[in-house]
């Protein structure tokens, strides 16, 4: 449903199989589909995991930590079952790449689900997909009764003799849930509440069980890499950052959309080339790189390689490939607002620094961007976020500070031109007092 | 779905989320069922309705109007669109029209940024959206109703 771009600089691996057809399983089969879980039936467990962990493959939900690296955490022997678990539960704002996967090609999902169970010795996968993406549910659910009738799934899976079993799993609206102590916890029925770590999921996970919790785009690029090769995939992208990435570049670019790109393609030209630039004759003020959560860099900023490495010594988070870019007529005070508007309303509310923090921070913006903030509001905004970073179970506190401090430091002018009861430089008359009708 | 799990708990989130669908709203029979059929108490299930957003206690427009707003739609319009149904539905954040045709909802990201400003009716996705583009979709869930 959603429209499909392309450029002449993408490398279709993950997006190789979009708009072929590939959720019609023998059309998926006619395009290599299940031979690399076959391949992977062949090979000891150790051998897969070492294939994924030489392919330089990170993790693509946003912490980039090496996939075969996590996978090795699985302990070999454990009295409880193990689990796969692929988090579907997309909605980092700025990111929609595993909606295409799951509608243009839900298959090479399970298949990876399916690699990922024969690596750490897991008899039952489960892939969980955000509650608001009901359609790819429908399409994910026909993708594996599919796979169960050609007996890939279930029982003796391709006459091997080993049992795998795929189900699917939905949510109900909430961003915490992807956080993935708190993804367990909503599968097995309960508020998406953090657990606390050690001991890690791939110790005690799932029902206690030791747990590998990957994010679908990870999961999509495995089977590549099984029939592709970990040399191949790891030569793609830079040194230990393998492969492609699915960018979602949205905002204020003339050519918005997922593409496919090598790890490491430069900033500067997926914006001005593959994006084609800023319309309207406006000028780039900012660009988000990795999603809500990564801080934002400035127009300065932008001559940088999007490899997780790069992007972290450039102050940054290569995050989970949502790349909002925002022009001059954007007012970066309301940006800063929106985003702690939605980290308010997100927080789970465990922890006291986040939740406390979050609301603080929301309503401090809120005051401020209608003209009644006072000026040292400005380091109380930074003095605040800098106390919540590290402070609570999960990373949702950090992911509301980190891009708050960035705001602040570098668009600190912005936030002066505020002060004194001055109206929002960027705004329509009148469409403050809209908004207000409206606020909650 | 409970046989798909270890546990029969686990099944409660998407099914609150079926059984919403069908009723319309989580009504106190729908809790009471479920919490009988996955051996849990009223207060169990209440709680994790009360954490997911798009589970609701309370009665719905026949289209729930989800607009987002958030960073990606915010810098294409997507303030303009929830204010355009604020005015046309004559609503606001979580309100239903008399008619009990319409719910609207300013809602957090959907996954729709690289075609933003977007907008959700009930699970269909509108996106690329203009104010003229919104006018049809609503007109056309009038036709439909």
């Amino acid at each position: 449903m959603a429209s499909l771009v392309s450029h002449p600089d993408e490398v279709k691996v993950v997006t190789r199989r979009f708009g072929q057809g590939a959720t019609n399983i023998d059309r998926y089969l006619e395009l290599d589909g299940y031979k690399a879980v076959q391949k992977a039936l062949g090979m000891e467990p150790d051998a897969i995991i070492n294939e994924v962990k030489n392919s330089g493959l990170r993790g693509r939900g946003g912490a980039g930590f090496s996939t075969g690296m996590k996978w090795s955490f699985v302990p070999k022997q454990s009295a409880k079952p193990k689990y796969v678990l692929c988090n579907g539960d997309e909605s980092e704002p700025g990111t929609c790449k595993d909606r295409l996967i799951f509608e243009h090609d839900p298959h090479a999902v399970i298949e990876g689900v399916m690699i990922a169970a024969l690596a750490v010795g897991a008899a039952s996968g489960y892939i969980y997909i955000r509650g608001e993406y009901r359609y790819l549910s429908v399409i994910m659910q026909k993708a594996i009764r599919d796979a169960y009738a050609k007996g890939f799934a279930g029982k003796n899976i391709f006459g091997s003799g080993r049992d795998l079993d795929i189900f699917w799993h939905g949510g109900a609206g909430a961003y915490e849930v992807g956080e993935e102590s708190a993804l367990m916890e909503s599968l097995e029925g309960k508020r998406g509440i953090p657990r606390i770590r050690p001991p890690f999921p791939a110790v005690v996970g799932l029902w206690g069980g030791p747990t590998v919790i990957n994010n679908a785009e990870t999961l999509a690029s495995v089977p590549h890499i099984m029939l592709g090769g970990a040399e191949w995939y790891a030569k793609i992208g830079p040194p230990k950052n393998g492969g492609t990435r699915l960018f979602c570049l949205s905002g204020n670019v003339a050519k918005p959309g997922v593409y496919e790109l090598p790890m490491g393609y430069s900033l500067k030209k997926m914006i001005y080339e593959v994006g084609g630039g800023i319309p309207g004759g406006r000028k780039l003020k900012a660009v988000v790189p990795g999603g809500s959560s990564t801080p934002c860099l400035t127009a300065d900023e932008i001559d940088i390689n999007m490899d997780f490495d790069s992007v972290a010594k450039a102050g940054s988070m290569l995050g989970s490939g949502g790349v909002v870019v925002i022009d001059d007529a954007q007012c970066m005070v309301k940006f800063a607002l929106r985003t702690m508007k939605f980290y308010q309303h997100e927080s789970c509310g465990w922890c006291i620094p986040c939740r406390e923090g979050t609301d603080w921070l929301k309503k401090t913006l809120m005051r401020f961007h209608a003209g009644g903030g006072v000026k040292k509001d400005i380091d109380n905004m930074q003095y605040l976020s800098e106390n919540m970073l590290g402070r609570t179970f999960c990373p949702l506190g950090d992911a509301a500070a980190m891009p708050t401090i960035a705001f602040v430091k570098k668009f600190r002018n912005e936030f002066e031109d505020h002060l004194e009861g001055r109206p929002c430089p960027f705004e329509k008359a009148g469409a403050a007092e809209e908004m207000a009708a409206l606020a909650h | 779905m409970v046989p798909h799990y270890p546990t029969k708990r686990s099944a409660l989130v998407p099914t609150l989320l079926y059984a919403q669908d069908e009723v319309g709203f989580l009504s106190d029979e729908v809790i009471a069922e479920l919490a009988g059929r996955l051996d849990l108490t009223e207060l169990e299930v209440r709680n994790v309705i009360s954490y997911y957003s798009m589970l609701t206690t309370k009665p719905r427009g026949k289209f729930n109007v989800q607009v987002c707003t958030n960073i990606s739609c915010l810098v294409r319009g997507g303030e303009e669109i929830l204010q355009h149904c604020a005015k046309k539905l004559g609503v606001g954040h979580k309100g239903t029209t008399p008619d009990g045709l319409f719910s609207l909802e300013e809602v957090e990201c959907i996954g729709a940024c690289s075609w933003a400003p977007a907008a959700q009716v009930n699970y269909d996705f509108h996106e690329n959206l203009t104010t003229e583009k919104m006018d049809k979709v609503l007109d056309e869930c009038r036709m439909k109703a």
